[in-house]
């Protein structure tokens, strides 16, 4: 099969996420060896997926959790009924947000522990991107429910996850681990 | 307090989830922040992706949050709770611009045809991936204003799928749209984005290079 750079810009999206069939894929790579735009174009599209995919992109303003919580604490029934009854609720909501401030700073400063059990997966395409979480040990399609944090995620090349040692999930790469 | 700490390491959890939304349904309503703790950043971002403005977001991101409690009872477990929230927090961006903003101009590019195929307009060589310039907040700013200049149709499927990761069906669940469309919106915002960023990173605002010249980074 030979494709022409028209088609090759057609499916790059589709290329850099594992959705081409072994054909199409093997035809891309035939193209990008000998042609330059080509190429040029998938690195630049792979930078903007890794860089977008990157958790510093995902900015919120300054105490939108705490506003968030406060408004919600105003429209919750049981919270209104006492002023006994709404200082509980706000005591909760300290406590909730300083365990998840404990366990993230336990996640930054712990370090990073890949699994020892996991298989590494064959036939996976090292330019597909995938998702991995800081602390997790897979790698991961987007959209995975297998996804461990749903917070400090980034988007990587698959070459890139396995080289650091992530392995495929068991659920959504499952088609690399059958051997 | 260390069966919250539990939870919470682990949100992606289905189970987790289910459980949760079961008892807060039973009444014991402040697990509703720990149910949706992962998914505020999601709901702030989708909202911005729409709205362009950073108080309009926070306000969306509110409604749509305070939508969801309230209407928890609705929500089916047929689909995941993060595509549901993505939905109400996207119709309720949708109304706000509707009501607010009503006569805002959108950006030239959403005039384009979707249909077409669309043709790379720069060829510049940007093959290293510059993650350190992230820390640099007037890079961050060039991407936000990059992706600002999209249509919103481009810029909706990109936050959805690129910045939060959901897949094309989920993605194509919360917009209401066919898979079909999510990968052509998804390829087109892909393409333009490095047709805008490609020149500034291939040269300006890389002021320094961060590999060896001719190496990868990987």
């Amino acid at each position: 099969m030979v494709v022409s750079c028209e088609e090759v810009w057609r499916e790059i999206s589709n290329y850099l996420d594992g959705e081409v069939d072994a054909s199409l894929r093997a035809a891309i790579e035939e193209h990008l060896r000998g042609c330059k735009h080509c190429t040029a174009v998938l690195d630049g599209t792979r930078n903007v997926v890794q860089l977008y995919g990157d958790e510093r992109m995902f900015e919120v303003p300054l105490g939108f959790s705490h506003r968030l919580r406060r408004r919600l604490e105003e429209n919750m029934p049981g919270n209104r009924r006492t002023f006994l009854g709404w200082m509980v609720a706000a005591a909760a909501a300290v406590l909730v947000a300083g365990s998840f401030e404990v366990a993230r700073s336990s996640v930054f400063s712990r370090p990073e522990l890949r699994s020892e059990h996991a298989q590494p997966g064959t036939g996976v395409p090292p330019d597909m991107m995938v998702v991995v979480s800081t602390d997790g040990k897979a790698f991961h399609a987007a959209g995975c429910p297998f996804i461990h944090d749903k917070v400090h995620n980034r988007t990587i090349q698959a070459r890139e996850a396995l080289r650091q040692g992530y392995a495929p999930c068991v659920r959504c790469m499952k088609k690399y681990l059958t051997a | 307090m260390p069966e919250e700490v539990t939870s919470l390491e682990h949100p992606a959890k289905p189970f987790n989830e289910e459980m949760l939304i079961q008892r807060i349904r039973n009444g014991e309503h402040d697990l509703f922040y720990e149910l949706i703790r992962p998914y505020e950043r999601r709901v702030y971002s989708t909202a911005f992706a729409i709205l362009r403005n950073q108080a309009d977001a926070e306000d969306v991101a509110q409604e749509a949050v305070l939508k969801a409690f309230k209407h928890i009872r609705q929500f089916r477990a047929e689909a995941r709770f993060s595509t549901w929230l993505t939905q109400i927090t996207i119709n309720e961006a949708r109304m706000w611009r509707r009501k607010e903003h009503a006569n805002i101009m959108e950006p030239i590019v959403d005039r384009q045809d979707e249909e077409g195929n669309y043709t790379p307009r720069d060829f510049a060589d940007w093959r290293e991936i510059p993650l350190e310039t992230l820390e640099r907040k007037e890079v961050r700013q060039k991407l936000a204003d990059a992706l600002a200049s999209l249509g919103e149709k481009y810029r909706e499927i990109f936050v959805l799928r690129d910045m939060q990761h959901l897949s094309i069906e989920e993605t194509a669940k919360a917009l209401g749209i066919s898979t079909a469309s999510v990968k052509t919106r998804l390829l087109r915002a892909r393409l333009m984005l490095r047709d805008l960023l490609a020149p500034g990173f291939g040269g300006s605002w890389s002021s320094k290079p961060f590999f060896a010249k001719g190496t990868k980074p990987w």
